[in-house]
């Protein structure tokens, strides 16, 4: 049986009035306060304004008002997310400095339901990496293990989860951005159903794969920032205009009856260890109730080749608006063009660069059909293969990420070993589904394991009813080295 | 599908200046190692046989998004250009373009 998550104890405690939520945040900062320098999770704590938004919330309940659901939770926000007045840099050079003229929606839903945000979490820049390190303010490290990455590009957020200095997080996943660095810190991440959260004030990277997501220490707490944030928002033309999954309500609902695929491409690449977890898993849903099988999805090894043709093709032309304009960085030259090419190779990072690179080329007259049209084509193919597979399962599992947690620096010099990390969550951003990583014990390294639950689009309830049963079942993880006084 | 020939340190430097990127040359030959590789690791999506296939652009595709054509607040025109590097008379300011007098 899954308890309330800690977001959820915090938040009916300061609705009844039995904690303050400036309490609740001053426990927190001091958190990030002792842990912050080692793990360099935020490129800005937001200490003032939480302080004033925490008081708002006491004296909401002090009024006999509701604050909402998430009264008094502290909560990081990746640092593509835009806050109003706030800067938001993506973790780079061309945006230092950019206040936001507006709020992302998932930042009003979260205010309106009397969260409190308390910073700015690192990534790689533009969302681009797997490892956090591709960030213009340096590398955040993984509170399991300092020497090793978080994980990216949500690598902050994760981190920031992990060490407990927010219960709550958001990040984005556009290639498995939330999911993986979630399994590297040993928390709940989960990317929805593309359009069931709105992206509106979220940068874009690559469009059509973008969504933002949970991070949170339990499955019951990423349910609950799921229900707040998800639902139709008129400012973004593609969030979905139709009855969104509710997935709070089905934690306890268990997976008798259910019928899991073990996807066995998954399997194939990654380490002994982690394979070992993933068969763990599938144990317990076995004894759980499920009825569960091996099942091969062909298609899904050609995810990541056609996904490295499609995101930057997309990131190609979502960038080309840093042109040193309307706002953001601007390197002065003697006319317009020199200047957008002076700002723009003085502000991007080297990924960025590299993307934008390979973007331009496979869009470019005489490739586009060898390279990005053949790669749509592909993401059809994935899609028809995975409907194949959700005719006859409610769910897929797998391994989030072939490894865990690696060495800071053993992947920046080889950009293909890098992008490898995501061969297991980039097929559900190339078919819009949701998926969700959960923490499940560790691997010989003592770093933490995260599995992996694949459904059909909107499939959201099934999925966090299977992640609940993961969960109970999870071999326990040592705390992470810095959050002794941390969980809360 | 043929496969496309393998891509030169002169198509990256044309690709760069496409995408308003200066590179240094360092960067041309790191890059054009490091993209080459990149497409060769695409050969398996480049070389299949995929005609008769609908691509797919978006997974979740919605068509006619449209909204009541009402005038409605918008960004604040003072907060949009205070974020603007240079403004003059309420508009963007940029450099000469095409060989203008300044």
């Amino acid at each position: 049986m899954s308890s309330p998550g800690p977001s959820a104890d915090l938040a009916a405690a300061v609705r009844s009035g039995a904690r303050s939520a400036v309490d609740v945040l001053e426990e927190h900062l001091a958190v990030i306060d002792a842990g912050e320098p080692e793990i360099h999770a935020f490129n800005l704590v937001t200490r003032e304004q939480a302080r004033e938004r925490a008081a708002e919330v006491d004296r909401a309940v002090a009024d006999g008002q509701d604050p909402g659901l998430l009264a008094g939770v502290p909560v990081a926000l990746k640092d593509n997310l835009c806050t109003r007045g706030v800067p938001t840099t993506c973790s780079s050079r061309i945006l230092e400095g950019w206040l936001p003229p507006y709020d992302a929606t998932v930042v009003t839903r979260l205010r309106r339901a009397g969260a409190v945000t308390v910073g700015k979490t690192n990534m790689d820049e533009f969302a681009m990496g797997s490892s956090t390190e591709a960030s213009a303010f340096g590398p955040t490290r993984n509170p399991h293990n300092t020497g090793r990455v978080p994980g990216g590009s949500s690598g902050g957020s994760a981190a920031a989860v992990a060490a407990g200095f927010a219960p709550l997080a958001l990040g984005s996943d556009t290639g498995g951005s939330i999911r993986q660095p979630a399994a590297l810190c040993g928390v709940v991440g989960m990317k929805p159903t593309y359009g069931t959260v709105s992206r509106y004030g979220l940068v874009a990277f690559a469009s059509s794969l973008d969504q933002i997501g949970p991070l949170a220490t339990t499955v019951a707490d990423a349910a609950l920032l799921f229900d707040v944030i998800g639902g139709h928002d008129p400012a973004d033309s593609t969030s979905l205009n139709r009855p969104m999954p509710r997935v709070l309500s089905v934690l306890d609902d268990g997976v008798q009856g259910l019928t899991i695929g073990v996807l066995t491409e998954f399997l194939d690449g990654a380490d002994p260890d982690v394979v070992a977890r993933v068969r763990q898993a599938a144990e317990a849903l076995t004894s759980a109730g499920a009825r569960v099988e091996e099942v091969s999805v062909p298609e899904v090894v050609l995810g990541l080749s056609a996904y490295y043709l499609i995101a930057p093709g997309e990131a190609s032309s979502n960038l080309a608006r840093y042109d040193g304009v309307r706002y953001g960085l601007r390197v002065d030259a003697e006319d317009t063009a020199a200047m957008n090419t002076a700002t723009r190779s003085a502000g991007f990072g080297a990924e960025v660069k590299r993307r934008i690179m390979l973007g331009t080329y496979v869009l470019s007259a005489g490739y586009m059909d060898a390279y990005y049209n053949q790669a749509l084509r592909v993401r059809t193919r994935i899609i028809a293969g995975f409907d194949t597979a959700y005719r006859r399962y409610d769910a897929l599992l797998g391994p989030t990420a072939p490894t865990t947690a690696f060495e800071l620096g053993s992947k920046t010099s080889d950009p293909l070993t890098m992008y490898l990390s995501d061969v297991c969550t980039i097929p559900s951003n190339l078919a819009g589904h949701p998926a969700v990583s959960v923490p499940f014990g560790a691997g010989d390294d003592g770093l933490p394991v995260g599995v992996q639950l694949l459904g059909p689009a909107l499939g959201e309830s099934t999925l966090f009813k299977v992640a609940a049963v993961v969960e109970a079942a999870a071999p326990p993880l040592p705390a992470p080295v810095l959050s002794a006084g941390g969980r809360s | 599908m043929a496969e496309p020939p393998r891509l030169t340190r002169d198509e990256v430097a044309h690709v760069a200046d496409l995408a308003r990127l200066e590179l240094t040359e360092e960067e041309l030959d790191l890059f054009t190692g490091q993209l080459a590789q990149v497409l060769d690791h695409a050969a398996d999506v480049s070389s299949l046989d995929l005609a008769g296939v609908e691509p797919t652009a978006h997974a979740m595709a919605v068509t006619n998004v449209l909204r009541p054509d009402e005038v409605r607040p918008c960004l604040d025109r003072d907060e949009v250009l205070a974020q603007a590097p240079s403004v003059e008379d309420h508009r963007f300011k940029v450099p000469r373009i095409l060989g203008e007098a300044p």
